[in-house]
């Protein structure tokens, strides 16, 4: 399959993710619209990774070529599960203290 | 005593001492008793720098310079010396202070162990700027010397004294953080990678390099000393200053910069000062002209004098530009002479606010019927300022003027023009101030005390003793001005 | 012979510090005594000088190193020779008698004020010491600024008055503003010649061509220097003003000593001068124009003092006119003469002004020759000696002065002759409307109407005998040969000029023609003067037309006024409150207010929605997305 195909499925995503953080005032949308952000970026570093490793094998079957594409998806998704955990516990701290999850209330860091 | 076997060295007492006392002084209690110890310490500081100049010799070498483990990892060290023209302002400095000290004593201070403290530590760094051998230590002191100024003046001074203050900051600030800039690209450029003195005067600079450079060093000397146009937060600031302060910025601190040329500019960019003299001194005489025509308009002593400095300072950065020995000489001369003289005008000044209680001109008046100690004094010390014959300026001024001359007449000829406007703006304020009949505010003047007539008395006997037998002076800073034409004349 | 030498000036000078430092306590006689018995010692030890320079003893000698700097060396070093020997006598033995007749002038001031005055006096010999003993032309001109600065300080003597302290100021600065030519000519000659001593200078510059650019310029900035100091075009209106300080001061500065100053520095630097012909051009119009404009208006002033401050310009011009023809022991002869009629003028007005209790307007006096018989006689004998009467000095002087002038051109004679006219006319005017007729003040005045003590008559008396034979010394060859003692006395010190100048012999016939001529002219003049004033009667009348400029002194006080002072106000006033406020100081300050005002509104994008500081981050990452596409 043309890695063509994989980036316009990357860059959709990441559109979404980038629209929906921008439109939406629900704290958890917007975290999950991050996360779909992440996870685009994730599947480009997969195809291209995947992409270098076939060019190369072609010349020496030993290659290793690519394989850091993917031990970067891993730490992105290690990142990501520290910050869900975090983030999470900030949303729910939010709630209790405004009793809301809308991210328009949390002006407060201008003064 | 055998110069090998130093345990200290001149350099390090006038530099230690003063920050040590100063220290000492703002751990002290509030009340008489810090001003009585940094009389005391400032007193022994004068000895100190008397006493280096027993010790001029070749062979004494030793003990005029030293050099600690500082930053070895960049290349820096903290090397200082005394040579000639470093003993005389270090001299300028540890003179000032008692005298200070002594004609401001009757003025009360709030929390005085803070004030004397901080002025104490200005005078550490005033000292170091004069000694420093490496261009880190230079800066260090440089900002050193700052940083306390601008709590005397925006704690102690006037009514417009946060506004004053704190565009004297800014601007000063300003110049320093450019020097640090061109100090760091010179650094880069040195052989050896060092911050010393004599890798930067062998720092290999294309010409192009030099002449942008030229402007960092320059734009930073000229806001301390201050040339035109850079000049008007002076003015400001002398006025908003208590007068012990602006002594000191008026006396010493103005020369830092001038000494800056000499030392760190003039002979590190010989190429640039080569190509950008006539704009320096073309700047300089402007400003020496401006300056005189505004100082003949203040109504206020303080600005005044702040502008007739302005002129004088002009004066003596055309000379260091103007590539030659006499200019030169006059130079390093005329600082010394610079500083006294003007000191003495603020004591004048000083004495007639503090029993007064204003500095306008226009209500002064007949001063010479109630004080005539003090305006016989203050007559000798303001023709000393306008440079007449046997009077200490007369003889800077004029191997200025001789100096200037070889460069060029025409320059020359208009900054002498100063010399006819500093005769007016000199003769109308002694006029204003002490002749004519007394007024309601001047009908109750008294005559000044003992200590400030002796301390004028010494200033005075300093002005023609300079004035007469000059000397001395010429011997002992002729190893900074050969060693400075041998650089400019070295990037030919 | 050394010793002596530097004790000269500093002998004055240890008079100046008693006197000056102990003014609070010293007693008024004893200030009189220290005062004048410091320049009487001077004066003893002067005559002693000038014995052994006769006999041939003069020279340099050297005190100090005074500056030396690389190869420019100027020594604290004195010169003794003809010349200076010669002025060193004027001033001493002038200053003597006006010292003592100070000490009875001043009486009625306190001790303190009386000995600041004799102190003021003695730094004033002091530098006119300086000024004539230097052997360089830095000590000359330390001497010429302190000078200077003794004017000043007498003149504003009586400083609660704010007229003299304006007149002491106007004084100190035309006086700067022609030191400031001097001190450039220093310069100059340095580059030039390498040395300001005036030995090593002359001969350099005798070595040198004729009429060199840097010769003409040297000697035109020194000329500029004179003409400050002694009070000639276009710098002459402090010296009337100058009369605001006490008449002796007046008799001492600004008529006999300091104010020939510009003659002996011209005299001394003869050799410059002979070689810039231009300079001399310029010298003798200069010279010859301010003689002319200063007479005519001594014709129309009323205060006696004025009269004979006018008639000092004048008689400065005649001076700087036989500079500038070349005949330069004319000059310093009629320096000399002057300084005996012209100090004896000043005293005897002072003795009219004392008697008259400080009535100085001769409209108000007349009729004082029989109350004041000493003063009258003296006065006249001045008078006839300024007027140019053989066989008073006057004549010899300033006959040999025109005499020279005509060699040169004879319009310069002419010109100068219709001067000289002039002279004799203001000055018999004066002596007929002040000691003539009958007395026009009030009845009190009359009343206390005294001759002065003698202390006063006494140096009034001693100059009028100089004034009558001191002619004699420098009798001219038409008369008598050789008989022109000052001539070969001075002739080392113009040796080198003589030799470069080309020879002018005028015919006897043609000298005895002029003489005649002048001689008749002015005795019809003072004849005139004499008949038309001596019974002067007090008019209400306002002078009109040509008179009231003249009154006015063809309003150049106002006409520098307009084009000097007060633009140089105005443009400062511009300066401090366009240039420096608004300009400079109000760049520096909009820089700081622009930095304040561009924080205020970037601060408005820190809102505190999150939505908004995504939105930024999302076009930020986008923008340099998009640069990094076209940018490659």
């Amino acid at each position: 399959m043309s890695i063509n195909n994989y980036i316009f499925l990357a860059s959709a995503l990441f559109s979404i993710g980038v629209i929906g953080v921008l439109t939406r005032r629900n704290a958890i949308i917007i975290f999950m619209c991050v996360e779909l952000m992440l996870n685009a970026v994730n599947l480009l570093l997969v195809a291209f990774s995947k992409m270098h490793y076939l060019t190369a094998s072609v010349i020496d079957h030993t290659t290793k070529a690519g394989t850091d594409g993917q031990i970067f998806v891993f730490f992105i998704m290690v990142v990501a599960a520290a910050e869900v955990s975090v983030g999470l516990a900030i949303i729910v701290m939010m709630y209790r203290n405004i009793h809301s999850v809308d991210v328009n209330f949390l002006n407060r860091l201008k003064h | 005593m055998d110069p090998r076997n130093v345990i200290v060295t001149f350099p390090e007492l006038l530099l230690w001492f003063p920050l040590l006392s100063g220290l000492i002084v703002l751990l002290l209690n509030k009340g008489d008793k810090a001003k009585n110890w940094s009389l005391v310490f400032s007193v022994i500081t004068l000895t100190i720098s008397v006493v280096s100049f027993m010790f001029t010799d070749a062979k004494w070498r030793p003990l005029n310079q030293v050099s600690y483990f500082w930053l070895p990892q960049i290349g820096s060290s903290f090397a200082l010396m005394l040579d000639g023209a470093g003993r005389i302002l270090c001299f300028l400095t540890a003179f000032a202070y008692p005298v200070i000290f002594l004609t401001t004593y009757k003025t009360k201070y709030k929390n005085p162990n803070i004030f004397y403290g901080l002025m104490l530590l200005t005078q550490s760094g005033l000292i170091g700027v004069f000694c420093a051998m490496d261009a880190l230590v230079f800066y260090f002191f440089w900002e050193l010397a700052l940083v306390p100024v601008y709590f005397l003046a925006s704690i102690w001074g006037g009514e417009k004294r946060i506004q004053a203050t704190w565009k004297f900051f800014i601007y000063t600030f300003t110049g320093s953080l450019l020097l640090l800039v061109g100090i760091i690209y010179v650094y880069l450029h040195t052989t050896n990678s060092t911050f010393s003195l004599f890798s930067f005067y062998n720092a290999h600079l294309t010409a192009a390099e030099q002449n942008g450079i030229f402007w960092l060093f320059f734009v930073a000397f000229a806001i301390k000393m201050p040339i035109f146009p850079f000049h008007t937060w002076q003015p400001d600031t002398y006025e908003q200053s208590p007068s012990a302060v602006t002594m000191v910025l008026s006396g010493i601190m103005v020369k830092m910069g001038v000494f800056g040329l000499i030392r760190w500019l003039v002979p590190v960019l010989p190429l640039a000062v080569k190509h950008f003299d006539h704009v320096v001194i073309g700047l300089s005489v402007v400003g020496m002209i401006y300056a005189s025509c505004i100082a003949i308009v203040q109504d206020d002593l303080k600005r005044l004098v702040a502008y007739s400095s302005i002129a004088h300072i002009g004066l003596m950065c055309a000379a260091v530009f103007s590539n030659s020995e006499s200019g030169i000489q006059g130079v390093l001369i005329q600082m010394f002479n610079h500083g006294i003289n003007i000191i003495g005008i603020w004591v004048v000044v000083e004495m007639i606010e503090r029993q007064l209680g204003t500095r306008k001109i226009s209500m002064l008046g007949g001063l010479a019927q109630k004080s005539p100690v003090l305006a016989t004094l203050l007559v000798i010390v303001a023709l000393a300022n306008i440079a007449l014959p046997l009077t200490n300026a007369f003889v800077g001024e004029f191997l200025i003027f001789n100096g200037l001359f070889k460069f060029s007449g025409w320059y020359t000829a208009l900054a002498a023009i100063s010399i006819i406007l500093a005769a007016v703006y000199t003769l109308n304020m002694i006029q204003k101030v002490f002749y004519g009949e007394t007024n309601s505010i001047t009908v109750s003047a008294k005559d000044i005390g003992a200590n400030e007539a002796i301390m004028l008395s010494v200033i005075v006997v300093a002005i023609f003793v300079v004035g007469v037998f000059p000397k001395p002076f010429f011997e002992l800073s002729n190893d900074t001005v050969i060693n400075f034409l041998s650089k400019l004349s070295g990037g030919k | 012979m050394s010793k002596i030498v530097f004790l000269v000036p500093l002998i004055p000078f240890f008079g100046f510090l008693i006197n000056g430092l102990g003014r609070p306590v010293i007693s008024k006689s004893s200030a009189a005594i220290v005062g004048s018995g410091s320049v009487l010692i001077s004066f003893i030890l002067s005559v002693i000088l000038f014995v052994n320079v006769k006999n041939g003893h003069g020279g340099v000698f050297n005190g100090f190193d005074f500056i030396s700097v690389g190869k420019l060396q100027i020594p604290f070093s004195f010169q003794v020779d003809q010349l200076s020997s010669l002025f060193l006598l004027i001033i001493t033995g002038i200053g003597f008698l006006i010292h003592v007749y100070s000490a009875a002038y001043m009486h009625e001031e306190k001790p303190a004020d009386y000995a600041r005055y004799f102190a003021y006096l003695n730094l004033f010999v002091f530098s006119m010491l300086l000024l004539v003993m230097g052997s360089n032309f830095v000590i000359m001109f330390m001497g010429w600024e302190g000078v200077g600065l003794c004017s000043y300080l007498l003149i504003g003597y009586w400083f609660k008055n704010n007229d003299y302290t304006n007149a002491a100021k106007k004084a100190f600065i035309m006086n700067r503003i022609g030191d400031l030519g001097f001190l450039l000519a220093l310069f100059w000659m340095i580059q030039q010649f390498g040395t300001l001593n005036f030995a090593e200078v002359f001969s350099k510059a005798g070595s040198m061509p004729s009429n060199t650019a840097a010769l003409t310029g040297i000697t035109l900035l020194l000329f500029l220097g004179a003409t400050g100091k002694s009070a000639q075009i276009p710098l002459y209106t402090w010296l009337p003003d100058a009369m605001a300080g006490p008449t002796p001061v007046s008799a001492l500065i600004h008529a006999a000593t300091m104010v020939t100053a510009g003659i002996y520095m011209i005299a001394r630097s003869n050799v410059l001068y002979t070689l810039a012909p231009v300079t001399q051009g310029v010298v003798a119009v200069i010279g010859l124009a301010t003689a002319i404009l200063a007479a005519t208006i001594a014709l129309k002033q009323n205060d006696i003092k004025k009269v004979l401050a006018y008639s000092t310009v004048s008689q400065l011009g005649y001076m700087f006119l036989g500079l500038g023809v070349g005949a330069y022991t004319a000059s310093v002869f009629h320096v000399m003469t002057h300084a005996f009629f012209k100090a004896l003028l000043f005293l005897g007005a002072g003795s009219v002004i004392h008697a008259c209790h400080h009535e100085q307007d001769i409209r108000n006096m007349g009729g004082l020759k029989k109350y004041l018989p000493i003063t009258h006689i003296t006065f006249l004998l001045a008078c006839l000696a300024i007027a140019g009467i053989p066989p008073f000095s006057g004549f010899f002087s300033k006959d040999a002065i025109l005499i020279g002038a005509y060699e040169h051109s004879p319009i310069l004679f002419w010109v100068g002759l219709i001067g000289s006219l002039m002279t004799a006319f203001y000055m018999f005017r004066l002596y007929a409307m002040t000691f003539l007729g009958k007395f026009r003040g009030t009845h009190e005045q009359e009343h206390h109407l005294h001759e002065s003590p003698f202390a006063m008559t006494f140096p009034l008396i001693i100059l009028a005998v100089l004034s009558t034979v001191g002619g004699f010394l420098g009798v001219p060859e038409l008369f008598a040969k050789d008989a022109n003692w000052l001539e070969k006395f001075l002739s080392p010190v113009f040796e080198v000029s003589e030799t470069k100048m080309p020879p002018h012999e005028l015919p006897h016939s043609t000298e005895y023609v002029l003489l005649g001529i002048t001689i008749v002219l002015v005795v019809v003049f003072i004849g005139w003067a004499i008949a038309k004033f001596r019974n002067y009667q007090k008019t209400e009348v306002e002078e009109t037309g040509f008179g009231k400029i003249l009154q006015n002194k063809w309003y150049v006080d106002e006409f520098y006024n307009a084009i000097i002072v007060k633009p140089l106000n105005k443009f400062s006033w511009f300066l401090d409150s366009i240039v420096e406020k608004s300009g400079i100081d109000g760049i520096v300050n909009g820089i700081g207010k622009f930095v304040n005002y561009s924080s205020r509104q970037l601060r408005l994008l820190q809102s505190g929605q999150v939505g908004a500081y995504i939105l930024m981050m999302v076009v930020a990452a986008l923008f340099f997305f998009i640069i990094q596409l076209f940018v490659k």
